[in-house]
């Protein structure tokens, strides 16, 4: 009895205001859509680290024939400063952040090269002399980079000291400043919501008035009045938050899986599982919204 | 029943009372009219009894529970025990007359077995039997009133409160109302009413308060409506 007849009142509460019901859910939707992008973007941050952190050297290029470098004026690289360069790599200083160093020498240099462009018609000009010889360092920890790369360039035969992982670095911060660009816009979305919210609530709490007052004056308990407000704020804010979710399965599914993963598909990508691990904490994140707005608004226009 | 002990109720900071000062008992199964001009305080009266309001001073105490202390979640409990009656009858006017009873059955939690057998009943004895699937808006004025006063019953309460239940009903309408609020009150219910009726009041010869810009002037009983006659 008790269960039917709270949820007559709070279809008839949506239906009254289906005007108000449909602009929170497109509200909510909207706003968590922003949330589980952010989320999303994260977690994208997440993957690429954790793949490519465990593949990123640092690679000191070695002096070949013909550099301009300052370091390089005495030519290609000799044997007493490759010396040099491995006593300052087992360096007390620098060992303890070094993994291991593997040695490419210009002929494997070549090769590899000759493998990547073997399409292109101007790899053929280039020789073996044109090739850099090169340390591959692989860290302990990859944000350690700098202790190594000080002590190692400028060294006499060091052409140039590359770590991959600041490429990733400036992709990480564009990614980064996307987090918080949807991060920003989401907050301002759930405080339109909130308020939105709030409001549909007070209307509806106004427009049952009468029967709110007969509840009240035959000993309705206050939980048995307020509920059916409450669901229906927090109904109206979970069909946004499953829209969100579909629209992020959608987006993931067409602009990532099918779009970006055709054009680019080294990078690991999210994928729509990570959208239903966000799933949850977004409907979470909607019933709070609606939670906390009829609290607000009930304890001042259903009063005992 | 009902009893107050001193109470006075101040409105606003500063303002003249709407009660003042007033002690008196009601015991169960008792009849009591409450009159006064407009604004005497019969409805502060009637507002305290139901803890829609709190006491400024003084103690209030009904069905032996001392409202000043009750604390709000159990408001709702007490007035299980108290049915109201007013002068706008207050029916939803999208409900027919049988939906309209069961809603204060519904909405404290009564098997829909209960509502069933409880709402014909109640609906019978205040003479509105065959019009359950009516809609409010095609009753006539006294049998509107006999909705409410179905309403207000249906869960047998032990205290009927009415605010001016004939104010909007001719003479003989009212009569009606007032038969049926006897018979109610024979089957041990008390019943307070508030009234400026003073025909109704002169003819049913039962215990009269008088309320004077909030404090009790007359305590009667088997009384009339004006004190000079």
């Amino acid at each position: 009895m008790r269960l039917q007849f709270i949820l007559s009142e709070i279809g008839l509460g949506l239906r009254r205001n289906l005007s108000m019901t449909i602009s929170v859910i497109l509200v909510t939707f909207v706003s968590l859509t922003f949330v589980g992008a952010a989320a999303l973007l994260q977690t994208q941050i997440g993957k690429m680290k954790d793949d490519w952190y465990d593949k990123v050297e640092v690679s000191v290029f070695l002096c070949p024939q013909n550099s301009t470098a300052p370091t390089c004026a005495s030519g290609e690289v000799s044997d007493d400063q490759k010396a040099d360069i491995q006593a300052a790599l087992a360096s007390p200083e620098v060992k303890p952040y070094v993994e291991k160093v593997y040695t490419e020498t210009k002929e494997q240099a070549y090769e590899a090269f000759q493998e990547q462009f073997q399409d292109q018609f101007w790899a053929s000009a280039a020789t073996v002399d044109d090739m850099n010889s090169s340390y591959r360092i692989k860290l302990t920890d990859p944000e350690k980079y700098s202790v190594v790369s000080e002590v190692i360039s400028g060294r006499a035969g060091v052409e140039e000291v590359k770590d991959q992982q600041r490429l990733f670095d400036r992709l990480f911060s564009v990614l980064n400043n996307a987090t918080l660009l949807a991060g920003g816009l989401a907050l301002v979305m759930l405080l339109a919501a909130v308020l939105l919210i709030t409001t549909t609530i007070r209307l509806s709490a106004l427009s049952r008035k009468r029967e709110t007052g007969i509840m009240r004056l035959v000993g309705a308990s206050t939980v048995f009045i307020q509920l059916p407000f409450m669901l229906e704020g927090a109904i109206a804010a979970t069909i946004g938050a499953l829209l969100a979710v579909g629209g992020l399965w959608v987006g993931v599914t067409y602009l990532v899986d099918d779009w970006l993963g055709e054009s680019a598909g080294w990078i690991p990508y999210v994928s729509t599982a990570d959208v239903l691990t966000i799933a949850p904490a977004l409907i979470a994140v909607a019933i709070l919204l609606a939670g906390i707005s009829s609290l607000v608004t009930l304890s001042r226009y259903t009063k005992v | 029943m009902i009893r107050f002990e001193n109470v006075t109720k101040v409105y606003a900071r500063g303002a003249r009372p709407a009660l003042d000062r007033v002690s008196l008992d009601v015991e169960r199964g008792e009849f009591v009219f409450l009159v006064g001009a407009s604004g005497s305080g019969k409805s502060t009266f009637l507002r305290l009894v139901l803890r829609e309001e709190r006491a400024s001073a003084g103690r209030v105490f009904v069905a032996g529970k001392e409202l000043g202390t009750l604390s709000s979640w159990k408001v709702p409990q007490l007035r299980r025990h108290i049915g109201a009656v007013f002068q706008d009858f207050r029916l939803l006017p999208n409900k027919t007359v049988f939906e309209n009873v069961a809603f204060a059955l519904q909405v404290i939690g009564k098997p829909r077995h209960h509502i069933l057998t409880t709402v014909p009943d109640t609906l019978e004895m205040v003479g509105l039997a065959g019009k359950e699937k009516r809609r409010p808006h095609e009753l006539s004025g006294g049998e509107q009133q006999r909705v409410a006063i179905a309403r207000a019953f249906v869960n047998r309460p032990n205290i009927l409160l009415c605010d001016e239940p004939t104010g909007n009903l001719d003479p003989t309408t009212s009569l009606g109302i007032m038969r049926l609020l006897d018979r109610i009150n024979r089957t041990g219910t008390t019943v307070v009413m508030a009234t400026h009726d003073d025909e109704i009041v002169d003819q049913m010869r039962k215990r009269v308060i008088e309320l004077s810009t909030g404090a009790l002037v007359r305590d009667q009983s088997r009384g009339v409506y004006g004190s000079d006659r």
